[in-house]
């Protein structure tokens, strides 16, 4: 027997409702790091642009961080957790993949019974939550989705290999998406997304060490040719140009990507007052939360004014890409 | 088709704008890394131009091998 089957009522789309950020209290600094492997200062600043970094104690876990960031995320939001149907947590440096993070995080948060589930796109996991949740939301399934990236990379390091421990870092940062009422207030714009499994190998686990490695110079020429195009087709398909963008946050994957990405912006009309996140500088390289990282940081710097234009673009291992325009909350 | 000369002031003025080294210094005998002091992922910078302007793919590896400015030119004629 054929029967029509109801489906959730849809909304005129999502946006942004609140941040929340949470690093762990120890810094680490170039110098520290000059006293184990064979690196200076004056080296890692210029190549990556990193001054310090905030690495994990052995007790804080990934799912400590991210609670933490979740819950002030929905703290910021004006909700109760009871209000949030579903979390996601973007991670790729999980231990154990069973049980996963998502699920023990909404229970820590005292959110009862959500959907949870863990998202891996490596670094842009964030981006490709942002637009799940967007898209869940949109579509009625959910009303309010917690959506945080959390990584603590410094399981996975290689602490003598002077081309990876001196770049990742620790943190988490979150991000409450919720119903727009009207098309005047849809705050998350259509994701531009999209994979290159043909060089996968570039970044990945050395089957040997257990350590993450990544080939830096054919990563950097992927990064810096391939993801203006993403972050630019993100933007037209929110109808804007880039002369529309107040702020550009890409993943703070290395310093020197995020400006040879705010160049190709601005050669294609991005406004010369563009706001550029730099939060790798004291935060380090975070995978999936250096995104929602630099836009809690960049909110408490005075740097983000609500009702702010937004271009978020995450690009990392698979390798993958992600990018939209977002509304400030 | 550019020709040698073409190629070696095309190639100074990206590295010019790469790097922030005056054009005028970017003489063929220089080596990018002992004379012009240009890292590695500046070198990536330099090839991505050097491609776009010349018509011409340097690969990783190939780019590895570039040691002179010189190199770099003959590389790009060679092969564009």
């Amino acid at each position: 027997m054929s029967v029509v089957l109801r489906l959730a009522e849809s909304v005129p789309g999502a946006r942004l409702l609140g941040l929340g950020s949470f690093q762990p209290d120890r810094v680490v600094t170039n110098d520290e790091l000059a006293a184990r492997v064979d690196t200076n200062d004056e080296w890692i600043r210029s190549r990556v642009g990193i001054e310090s970094r905030r690495i994990a104690d052995k007790d804080t876990m990934l799912v400590d961080m991210a609670s933490d960031a979740g819950a002030l995320a929905v703290k910021d939001s004006g909700l109760e957790p009871s209000d949030i149907g579903a979390v996601i947590v973007a991670t790729c440096t999980m231990i154990d993949n069973i049980p996963n993070a998502a699920a023990q995080v909404a229970h820590r948060i005292g959110i009862p019974t959500p959907a949870a589930f863990d998202l891996n796109t490596a670094c842009s996991g964030f981006a490709y939550g942002l637009a799940v949740a967007a898209d869940l939301v949109r579509g009625g399934t959910v009303r309010h989705v917690l959506v945080i990236g959390a990584e603590k990379l410094s399981d996975w390091m290689d602490w003598d290999d002077r081309a990876t421990c001196i770049i990742f870092a620790d943190g988490a940062g979150a991000a409450v998406v919720g119903p727009a009422p009207d098309a005047e207030s849809v705050g998350v714009g259509p994701v531009a997304w999209g994979s290159a499994g043909d060089q996968s190998q570039t970044i990945r686990i050395n089957p040997d060490t257990r350590a993450l490695h990544q080939e830096g110079q054919a990563v950097f020429r992927w990064a810096t040719t391939r993801v203006a195009p993403v972050a630019l087709r993100a933007v037209e398909l929110a109808g804007l140009t880039p002369a529309d963008i107040d702020v550009l946050v890409p993943h703070q994957a290395n310093l020197r990507i995020v400006e040879a990405v705010a160049k190709r912006l601005h050669a294609k009309g991005a406004r010369d007052d563009l706001r550029v996140a730099d939060d790798i500088i004291h935060s380090g390289n975070t995978s999936s939360a250096s995104i929602p990282l630099a836009l809690d940081h960049m909110r408490a710097q005075g740097r983000l004014r609500s009702g702010d234009t937004m271009l978020l673009v995450g690009f990392g291992a698979g390798l993958s890409y992600a990018a939209q325009v977002v509304v400030c909350p | 088709m550019a020709d040698i000369a073409e190629i070696q002031t095309g190639l100074a003025e990206i590295v010019e704008e790469v790097a922030g080294i005056d054009a005028a210094e970017v003489t063929p005998e220089k080596s990018f890394v002992d004379d012009l002091d240009i890292d590695s992922l500046s070198m990536v910078e330099i090839a991505v131009q050097a491609e776009d302007r010349f018509g011409v793919k340097i690969p990783d590896d190939q780019l590895a091998q570039l040691k002179n400015v010189s190199d770099a030119v003959d590389y790009i004629a060679k092969n564009q």
